[in-house]
């Protein structure tokens, strides 16, 4: 079986946001870019699994510009096989990443796509339920544990849902999107990191895949939010009641 | 998000010690011209302790504790005795431990402008000459110019001759310096002085984006660079010879389980910069220093801010400088504030580390300067995009060691050619870099040797700058006025040729008086507009380290913070610390007990330093972590 996992190159978790000058976006520009955590999890989990032997081969894919090469090197130094990158200037949006990966999947036909809950940069928790949804396979969403079925060719996806935790027998192929508590990724060690770069990773680009990049929103503006402001002390109970209900007016 | 190594690649059980299995293709290029095998197997020797505690020097393929039998080691087939800690525990590892190793014709420990300089250099010697060497850079960085923090004014002299076409090649070096100026403050005023510098030609310039431009330079030439990687350990064989260096990978756990990695080079060149870790146990292992006479190095702590503000208020190209208030008379130090593009500044204060009141706090001097009244004018309505500190060296030509150690040598400001009076180092590192490629060069194509580099640094223009610069410093010794008269002489009548060489006073741990010779000094509270509290700043740092990771600032005696440095100097490392490292807390008996955050630390080296006792030292923590400079 072949396990094909998506990645997303985002700001990195660590660095200090800064909205840009012109409000249409956050600073980008000089700024550290690393693999998305949840993309992290979902290629250790998809290694896990190649592992015990349930698969014979991780695909690490990534979509834009030409520097997601670096983020798909640091996939194939932590242990995948193969990369795809799909070369595309402008940004994505989720639908559009569904779109690609769906034409990706009907060429490589992995039996298990595995991708991060959400991407840390808009945070959107779409492509993963889109590609279900574009390829018609079951998902299981926000997974904590994922236990694979060799004989009855299912997987059991423990997911992380307001309530708790649900438990879901999905048939292969399938659709997994991973959570924070589902594994610990590796590192790449450094002799994997020389190793990643003779490893192949083929091109795509859109107009290959016959997919048309379109954005069906437009982002107005972005803007840091409202600074907090500082206490007030009050002196007694009947100056809470007044502000509460004269200031706040919540009461 | 924790993270913990898992051990995933094939381990390869060492049943025979003598000789290392190693596991990968030699990426030494065939073609060595002298024929010799570069596969160093080495012999492990017993290390000798020493009398302190903990300090010795380590093998790599296991540790061994004093006087055992090689011959014993057989008995631990399942483990490694290994040496942990500076209480000399030794704990035992679970069994088969992978000690891959891989081998280069050239190892550079840090990619910063002298490592990067060297690493190009060494490619293009080998592009001219059609010659074909492998040269590997470890950085600790997460990425490369994530721990390089500099002022900076740029002289472009070594560039010019690295990139004779960096201009063409979009070098980030594009604000000429415009205007020079030069203040003397006191609590409320400023008096312009004649600016002792002369800026014709350099440039104003974020050194941090400069190292990653020739990051992408040396990686398009061939040199590879693995950021995210710590040299913590240097190999030696049964000479004492240094064959390579060790790194330690993400993801030791406090409890230690571990995995290590082996650079092993043909040529070693340590360019850690300032106080480099490794750089120091060479040169008290080979006694560099005792080797030419030289002095001990001298040093500053620079703290610094890179600011966004009022397009108006932004004249790109201007260089200030600053001397007097906030420091007083006996406390050599001063600020800039350089004009960058894109309405960026840089302003810091550089403080020079032989200070005598253990009260002063470099960082909350530096508060307050951005409250002068000719600083604040430009900051009001700007906002702070970093923060970092770094320290820098100030010893100049009475203190470079011999740089040349059996296996490699150091470059940059390990070894320590920075001009002060132009306060400049960045070219001279970067010419010593190139000049030690050219010697490594001919010393592994050649058949010559390392020596080479000490000649060719007498002969060169670093030489005869730090030679011209060299009595400014020491001036200072004998106040502000006589160090600014003295100076003035220098360079207006002696011009250079002096006949004297002034001598640096104590080394700076020692300069540190007791603290009842002085009163605690009263700081004020920062606004949060001009002046910040340090969490907000270190905040800007985007300093990080994996809390799931041993302390890497050891304390030689645990003891000493308590007994020592509390009553006796009142805690200086709680001050001078620009990261707030080290805190005095109440333990549960209501005693003050040292708190070390390791986390916050910037690897600047201060306490490594100014420590009194140099009970402190800093090691070097998992690669990846520490700030997050990008524009600094």
């Amino acid at each position: 079986m072949k396990i094909m996992v998506a990645v997303k190159r985002v700001v990195d978790y660590a660095v200090k946001i800064r909205v840009r000058p012109d409000k249409n976006g956050v600073e980008t520009q000089n700024v550290k870019m690393s693999m998305n955590p949840f993309c992290e999890i979902a290629l250790e989990e998809a290694l896990k699994i190649k592992e015990s032997g349930f698969a014979k081969e991780v695909v690490a894919v990534s979509m834009g510009p030409s520097n997601c090469v670096d983020t798909l090197r640091t996939g194939l130094a932590m242990g995948a096989d193969r990369a795809i990158h799909v070369e595309a200037s402008r940004d994505l949006v989720p639908l559009t990443v569904a779109k690609l990966l769906k034409k990706l999947v009907e060429v490589e036909n992995p039996g298990l796509l595995i991708l991060g809950k959400q991407a840390i940069d808009d945070d959107c928790n779409q492509t993963g339920q889109m590609i279900a949804g574009l390829l018609g396979w079951p998902q299981g969403t926000f997974a904590s544990k994922v236990v694979l079925d060799k004989e009855k060719h299912t997987a059991s996806v423990d997911r992380e849902v307001d309530g708790g935790l649900e438990t879901l027998c999905l048939d292969l192929p399938a659709v997994i999107t991973t959570d924070l508590r589902l594994n610990q990724p590796r590192y790449a060690t450094l002799p994997n990191i020389m190793k990643a770069k003779s490893k192949p990773i083929k091109k795509y680009t859109p107009e290959e895949l016959n997919v048309e990049i379109k954005s069906d929103f437009e982002v107005v503006q972005v803007t840091e939010p409202p600074k907090r402001k500082a206490g007030v002390i009050l002196s007694s109970v009947d100056e809470l009641i007044d502000k509460l209900k004269n200031e706040a007016h919540v009461i | 998000m924790h993270r913990f190594l898992s051990i995933s690649s094939k381990s390869t059980s060492l049943k025979n010690r003598k000789q290392l299995h190693l596991p990968f293709v030699s990426l030494v290029s065939p073609a060595t011209p002298e024929g010799q095998s570069c596969f160093h197997y080495f012999d492990q020797k017993p290390p000798s302790l020493g009398t302190r505690l903990g300090f010795g020097r380590v093998f790599s393929s296991g540790y061994f504790p004093n006087r055992v039998n090689l011959k014993e080691h057989e008995r631990y087939e399942n483990g490694f005795l290994r040496l942990k800690g500076f209480a000399g525990e030794i704990r035992s590892y679970s069994s088969e431990i992978d000690r891959e190793s891989i081998e280069y014709d050239v190892v550079v420990v840090g990619a910063g402008p002298a490592g990067l300089s060297a690493a190009i250099r060494l490619k293009q010697l080998c592009q001219e000459k059609k010659a074909d060497l492998s040269v590997c850079v470890v950085e600790k960085g997460a990425e490369v110019g994530a721990h390089v923090l500099s002022g900076n004014v740029f002289e472009p002299r070594a560039l010019d001759e690295l990139f004779p076409q960096w201009k063409d090649e979009e070098a980030p070096v594009n604000v000429p310096v415009s205007c020079d100026k030069f203040l003397f403050l006191t609590k409320n005023r400023a008096i312009s002085l004649p600016s002792p510098f002369d800026n014709e030609g350099n440039y104003v310039i974020s050194l941090s984006q400069l190292v990653r431009w020739m990051g992408v330079k040396a990686e398009e030439l061939g040199v590879e660079i693995y950021p995210g990687f710590a040299a913590s350990e240097i190999l030696y064989d049964e000479d004492n010879k240094v064959v390579g260096i060790g790194t330690n990978d993400m993801g030791v756990t406090k409890d230690g389980s571990k995995k290590e990695n082996f650079q092993r080079g043909r040529i070693t060149l340590l360019a850690e910069g300032c106080r480099g870790s490794l750089s120091q146990k060479i040169m008290k292992e080979y006694k560099l220093r005792e080797k030419v006479q030289a002095q001990h190095q001298t040093y500053a702590l620079g703290i610094k801010e890179v600011w966004e503000i009022d397009e108006n208020k932004h004249k790109p190209g201007t260089v200030l400088h600053t001397l007097g208030w906030p420091l007083d008379s006996k406390t050599y130090g001063g600020s800039f504030l350089y004009h960058m593009k894109d309405r960026q500044i840089s302003i810091g204060l550089v403080v020079a580390l032989n200070y005598h009141n253990p009260f002063l706090n470099p960082y909350e001097e530096f508060q307050k300067l951005k409250h002068h009244p000719s600083i604040k004018c430009l900051l009001e309505g700007g906002t702070v995009i970093q923060y970092g500190a770094r320290t820098l060296n100030e010893g100049g030509f009475q203190s470079v060691p011999y740089p040349v150690f059996p296996g490699g040598a150091i470059i940059g400001c390990s070894a320590g050619f920075l001009n002060v009076p132009k306060i400049k180092g960045t070219h001279t590192a970067m010419k010593s870099g190139m000049l030690a490629a050219e010697a490594t060069f001919d010393t592994l194509h050649e058949g010559s040797n390392m020596e080479a580099y000490w000649d060719a640094l007498r002969n060169s223009w670093v030489w005869e700058e730090l030679h011209r610069a060299r009595n400014y410093r020491p001036a200072f010794e004998y106040g502000l006025l006589p160090g600014l008269a003295l100076s003035a002489l220098e360079h207006y009548v002696l011009k250079g040729k002096s006949p004297f060489t002034l001598k640096h006073g104590k080394p700076d741990h020692e300069a540190t008086n007791v603290a009842k010779l002085h009163s605690p000094i009263e700081y004020p509270k920062p606004d949060g507009v001009l002046s910040f509290d340090m969490p907000t700043s270190l905040h800007r740092s985007n300093t990080n380290h994996n809390h799931d990771q041993l302390v890497h600032l050891r304390l030689r005696d645990p003891n000493i913070p308590e007994t020592v440095n509390l009553p006796e100097y009142a805690g200086p490392e709680s001050r001078y610390c620009p990261a707030r490292v080290y805190e005095y807390v109440p333990d549960e008996k209501n005693q003050l007990k040292l708190q070390i955050n390791a986390q916050n630390c910037l690897h600047c080296k201060a306490c490594d330093i100014k420590d009194p006792k140099q009970n402190i030292e800093w090691t070097v923590p998992e690669g990846g972590g520490g700030p997050g400079y990008s524009v600094m």
